[in-house]
């Protein structure tokens, strides 16, 4: 039996008025005068912010709820104000969403899909949370972004870089302000041509699940594309801690560039060990040996340290970027939490004041309307320059960052520095490519829930 | 042939890790009967035992630097380490350089009263309760210790880089007449292996060769009898404990170099230590050891490229594939005796 | 009644009042008032709190009756919520298949996984378990969702999506789990001046089914065979010596419990239609033994207890932030307040893991028989002279603070 998307979506509601004779069922929560999920009726608005709070990725989450905590006291008129000064999009005025004051709820996603959706069904159950924001990887990012399509509501992702968020996964309730592997590997590319010259051979390391294959075919397509040869890609397990046997054999391998498809505590280790290994110092085919690593985050730099100079890497955003917005943002967050805001941090804040706006805007808590603003939707002055959010798959374009570790940091938060700012049009795709779901890829209808 | 030396080298340095952290589950196993799932978190105590150091050693004043910025543009606070005021900027930072083998000296210490602690304020009053509690209230110790290194710490990784003096990499293959590159390994997990191979004969040698040792492991055959003969092998056993929950730490202090500690290392290694153990036999010494080393070799072995395009994904379940064969075929282990934890 | 003596039938009356009146019990405080935060009256967390149960009561026939300590149990959780998905993808939404496939499929592996792990005992045998089901997560997380052939999808979790064939899909039903055209979500709302309680379709599903579970573990704790199980975990030797082969009956006892996880996976699914494959990782097969053991191993509604101790923690907790707890205290003059929330602070939110650590070893130390030996202990303070109300419960407690040697 074949049957088209839309027509089941229709059906839908008509079950469920069909089966209204048994006890007003409704999706999710009751309060069956609602026109949609959680409309807030009282003097407040309740956001949901779902990061991880236990598990390795704790310190990461923690760094997201601070510049959540922050975004929501700019929403309401307290401190500095940030970037609501700077936003392109003058609709937000500091009194909260369309007159609402602002209040946030907490979960714990563990950075495992079960306990993140449980985490957000509880927000969306219990606490009556119109969108949920934030997370640390792209399982996570996946996982919440189908239970928020389902349950109605409005779904930001934090920190997730699998092309999967947005390609084959993409939904009409959800969007993504962070980059992807495709992007990271298009900004990277001419970054390292220019470094390391076209004849290279390259050896990946990759995480053995979804995001470390799209990161690996990523980078391998676009570093072959400028002449360099894969030479080898070796999978390695994601709870390994050691890695020696798998970057033993690098040297002789003929290769002269180790690229580790890692995040966390797998590149944290991988490039320590990597370069206990000796490999920066070695020659090979009369090149100087080198390590690429495609996705940067402060806390791995940190975690990294001294391992981390000289190697390239990309990023979302990064507190030294020089524009206005950028620039509000990091005395507000720095004055606040005497620290600069790491980039899952500039995400989540930027999340929600954009869904903030794009309420003010829609004049209208629906998501739908909400969703309808923010596609297509372009501003600038949150920190990453001119952006767009694409209406087609729901990813957010703008520049992307290409970083290298400081060889001589003047402090610990001082370790990256930027290279290069890519320009949004030479790491932009089409919303129908391969590696992003192909054109069977759809975002599905719009669904406000009740 | 070179690949093959590459990892039956690898094998030994990872199985040295495995086999010191068995040897310290293995001496509370033989020795007092219980099932420690805090184990991993006193390996995991151990390698902060380094952090703190190094954070102790780098404890710093603030000197304010007119001439550069920080972050918000405000002047920068440039941090000056006291050990570096007192003994001169040379020695200092040397003496910091030195903080993970210097560490060692503090771990010992700090080690065996955890250990001894943990034997006389808790597992003593376990010995007598069913496994499933052991494992309840060790388990429920080492999310709290975890827990607590987290509150200070943080969840992130931190480095406690080697010693300079020991950074970097020898070329073995061109000692023993490859060509360059082809057997090339870090200093540190030389050092590593030759310091796991002291800490393993040290504790054989205590056991084998001392008064105090001999009654040990008296007391691990028949506990009641030497007990009969007069010999208080309670307090013996508490201080067994302390030295395991040494050998754990020093397993720890050691590693950090190798892998930047973070508060959940400990769990990482659990599952795989009792394994180990298990494989090596309950209350086998010599097991746990051999069979730290034989699955360190086999894990390289099958992450090879061509181990993997065989099998793929044969190198995320290696060791629990080998754990179910050795003990199809051989009931107790490698080296097991009958009777130990069996009920 | 129902074939109960007296005291089973009593617990099961009272388990199925609780269960029934779950929405009423478990949101007590009103909701805008502060302790609303404690309310965990939702949806969500009661189908946990029962389908947990669940797999509890099943983990305790097999540890609880025959002392076989399985590390490995969350791999058959894991393997009937994959089935249970995959009759979504490919069949329907109606949740009657999917939880039978489910249960099917779990009970295979335990059979398979039970006659080679039961060839060992004691610690052996843990390791056994828990290596089969190490290497599932493994290739559950990783080899199984390669593009080439993809079972599990990995790390992002098994999931429907619309260009699924979906074969028995009709379009009167509705676009997600359902029984018989009631989807799982239908929730209905009670509300009494500042009182919300939710009654969910999908919760009375669940709570259905523990019941029935529960009832049937009863029957096996009294049963000849429940008898026979007990007999192992005294003692294994004495009863080979007879001439009785015990391994039969151990098979039974695993894949029995097997099938009661694979029942837990194929409702998780069924509630949530998504398996992801860290509900086969070690730390989720620990969780369950924590459960029974927290609530009292070998009684009959330890488990439960458990199960709805440890959720409890996890879902409410870890939701517990600054915020919340300057609220709670704002009424303490400045100083204290902050105060106050510097001492609580470590205890909740991010540090939930801590409190449970330590209340994990406060009742394994204190209350050796779990959770049940406390009610009893309260119970018995109210009740002196009752003697008899020691009862089946006390005894298995009691068989327990026995070293099992």
């Amino acid at each position: 039996m074949s049957k088209n998307d839309l027509t089941r979506r229709g059906v839908l509601k008509t079950g469920a008025v069909a089966g209204a004779g048994l006890a007003v069922p409704t999706i999710f929560t009751a309060g069956s005068a609602r026109a949609f999920t959680n409309e807030p009726t009282g003097s407040n608005v309740v956001l949901g912010f779902n990061v991880p709070q236990t598990g390795p990725y704790a310190d990461e989450g923690m760094d997201e709820l601070r510049a959540q905590e922050l975004a929501v006291q700019h929403l309401n008129g307290e401190g500095d104000g940030g970037c609501l000064a700077t936003f392109s999009s003058k609709a937000l005025d500091g009194t909260g969403i369309l007159g609402k004051k602002v209040t946030f709820v907490t979960g714990d996603t563990q950075t495992k899909s079960d306990a993140a959706r449980a985490a957000a069904k509880s927000m969306i159950e219990k606490d009556g949370a119109i969108m949920i924001n934030g997370g640390s990887s792209s399982g996570v990012a996946v996982a919440v972004q189908g239970l928020c399509q389902e349950a109605g509501i409005i779904f930001m992702a934090g920190l997730t870089h699998s092309n999967d968020t947005t390609g084959k996964d993409r939904k009409k309730n959800g969007f993504r302000h962070f980059f992807n592997a495709y992007m990271s590997a298009a900004a990277l590319a001419p970054v390292l041509e220019k470094a390391y010259g076209t004849d290279r051979r390259a050896y990946h390391l990759t995480a053995d699940y979804t995001w470390g294959w799209t990161q690996q075919e990523s980078i391998a397509a676009s570093t072959e594309a400028m002449g360099w040869e894969t030479v080898e890609n070796v999978l390695t397990p994601l709870a390994a801690t050691d890695f020696s046997s798998y970057i033993a054999p690098v040297l002789n391998s003929g290769a002269d560039v180790l690229v580790l498809n890692h995040y966390g505590g797998n590149m944290v280790n991988s490039l320590t060990q990597a370069v206990q290994f000796g490999l920066r110092d070695k020659q090979v085919n009369g090149k100087n040996f080198e390590i690429v690593v495609p996705l940067y985050s402060e806390l791995m730099a940190a975690g990294a340290g001294a391992n981390v100079a000289g190697v390239y890497g990309s990023m979302n955003y990064n507190w030294q970027l020089d524009n206005e917005g950028s620039k509000a943002f990091v005395k507000s967050f720095g004055e606040k939490y005497g620290r600069p805001p790491s980039n899952s941090a500039q995400t989540c804040y930027a999340q929600v004041l954009l869904y903030a706006d794009a309420v003010a805007r829609a004049g209208s808590f629906d998501p739908c309307a909400v969703a309808e603003a923010l596609e297509g939707f372009q501003f600038d002055g949150l920190g990453n320059g001119p952006t767009l959010y694409r209406a087609e798959d729901h990813q957010c374009f703008k520049d992307v960052l290409v970083m290298k570790g400081k060889e001589a940091p003047a402090n610990e938060f001082d370790l990256l520095e930027i290279v290069d700012v890519t320009p949004v049009a030479q790491v932009e795709y089409p919303a129908d490519h391969p590696m992003f779901g192909g054109a069977e890829a759809t975002l599905g209808e719009c669904n406000p829930g009740a | 042939m070179d690949a093959i030396l590459l990892q039956i080298l690898n094998g030994l340095d990872k199985g040295s890790a495995y086999a010191l952290i068995a040897l310290g589950l293995t001496l509370i196993f033989g020795t007092l009967g219980v099932v420690n799932f805090a184990h991993g978190a006193l390996f995991m105590v151990g390698a902060f035992c380094a952090i703190f150091l190094q954070r102790l050693l780098g404890t710093s004043f603030e000197i304010i630097d007119e001439t550069q910025k920080d972050f918000l543009g405000n002047p920068l606070k440039v941090q000056a380490p006291y050990i570096e005021y007192w003994f001169g900027k040379d020695i200092g930072a040397s003496i910091i350089d030195w903080s993970v083998p210097l560490a060692i000296l503090l771990t010992i210490p700090v080690m065996l009263v955890i250990g001894y602690v943990m034997e006389r304020g808790l597992i003593r009053h376990f010995y007598k309760r069913p496994h499933a509690d052991q494992i309840l209230v060790t388990f429920g110790l080492a999310i709290v210790l975890q827990e607590i290194i987290k509150y200070f710490y943080g969840a992130n990784p931190i480095q406690a880089p080697e010693p300079s003096a020991f950074k970097g990499s020898v070329d073995l293959g061109m000692m023993l007449g490859f060509q360059a590159n082809a057997i090339v390994y870090p200093i540190w997990r030389l050092v590593y292996f030759a310091f796991s191979v002291v800490i393993i004969a040290g504790v054989f040698a205590f056991l084998q060769f001392t008064t105090f040792g001999m009654v040990v492991r008296a007391g691990m055959v028949d506990r009641e009898t030497v007990g009969m003969l007069g010999i208080n092998i309670d307090k013996r056993f508490t201080i067994m404990f302390g030295i395991a929950a040494a050998v754990a730490g020093l397993a720890g202090v050691m590693y950090a170099p190798i892998n930047a500690p973070n508060y959940h290392m400990g769990m990482d290694f659990l599952v795989l230590s009792f394994v180990v153990v298990v494989v090596g036999g309950m209350g086998s010494l010599p097991g746990a050891v051999l069979a730290g080393f034989l699955l360190g070799i086999l894990e390289s072995a099958a992450s090879t490229t061509w181990a993997t395009t065989t099998i793929p994904g044969i190198n995320q379940i290696i060791i629990y594939l080998v754990a179910i064969i050795v003990l199809l075929t051989r009931p107790r282990g490698l080296m097991g005796r009958k009777g130990v934890m069996e009920d | 009644m129902l074939g109960l003596n007296k005291h089973d039938a009593m617990l099961f009356v009272i388990v199925l009042i609780l269960t029934l009146l779950a929405p009423f019990l478990l949101n007590p405080f009103p909701q805008g008032s502060s302790l609303a935060q404690f309310n965990a009256g939702y949806p969500d967390l009661m189908q946990r709190f029962v389908i947990y149960g669940i797999f509890a009561i099943g983990f305790n026939i097999l540890f609880g009756l025959t002392g076989y300590l399985s590390f490995g149990h969350a791999a058959f959780l894991g393997m009937g919520s994959y089935a249970a998905v995959w009759i979504f993808k490919l069949l329907t939404y109606n949740v009657v298949p999917a939880i039978l496939l489910s249960v099917i499929v779990a009970g295979l592996f335990a059979l398979v996984i039970g006659y080679i792990s039961l060839r060992r005992s004691g610690i052996y045998f843990s390791i056994l378990t828990l290596a089969f089901a190490q290497m599932s997560f493994a290739l559950a997380y990783s080899v199984l969702s390669n593009p080439k052939f993809n079972l599990t999808n990995g790390e992002t979790g098994l999931q429907v999506y619309s260009n699924d064939p979906q074969w028995l899909h009709r379009a009167s039903l509705p676009d997600m789990p359902h029984l018989f055209g009631l989807s799982v979500r239908s929730t209905y709302t009670l509300r009494m001046n500042g009182w919300t309680f939710d009654f969910n379709s999908g919760y009375y599903i669940c709570a259905a089914i523990m019941i029935l579970m529960f009832y049937l573990s009863i029957r096996i704790f009294r049963s000849p065979f429940g008898m026979m199980l007990r007999a192992i975990k005294s003692n294994q030797q004495r009863l080979n010596y007879t001439g009785l082969n015990s391994r039969p009956y151990t098979l039974a006892a695993f894949v029995i419990s097997g099938m009661y996880a694979g029942l837990a996976g194929g409702l998780l699914a069924a509630m949530d239609p998504l398996a992801g494959a860290e509900r086969m990782q070690w730390t989720a097969s620990g969780e369950v033994v924590l459960m029974t053991i927290l609530g009292g191993a070998g009684t009959l509604i330890g488990p439960v207890l458990g199960a709805g101790f440890i959720k409890y923690f996890e879902n409410i907790f870890s939701k517990i932030n600054d915020n919340v707890l300057h609220q709670w205290f704002a009424f303490l003059p400045d100083g204290m307040e902050d105060l106050m929330v510097t001492i609580v602070h470590p205890f909740i939110g991010k540090g939930w893991n801590l409190t449970l650590g330590l209340l994990f070893m406060i009742v394994v130390i204190f209350l050796p028989g779990g959770l049940v030996e406390g009610g009893q202990r309260v119970g018995r303070v109210f009740r002196r002279r009752d003697r008899k109300a020691s009862g089946a419960e006390a005894e298995a407690a009691r068989q327990r603070r026995t070293p099992a040697e």
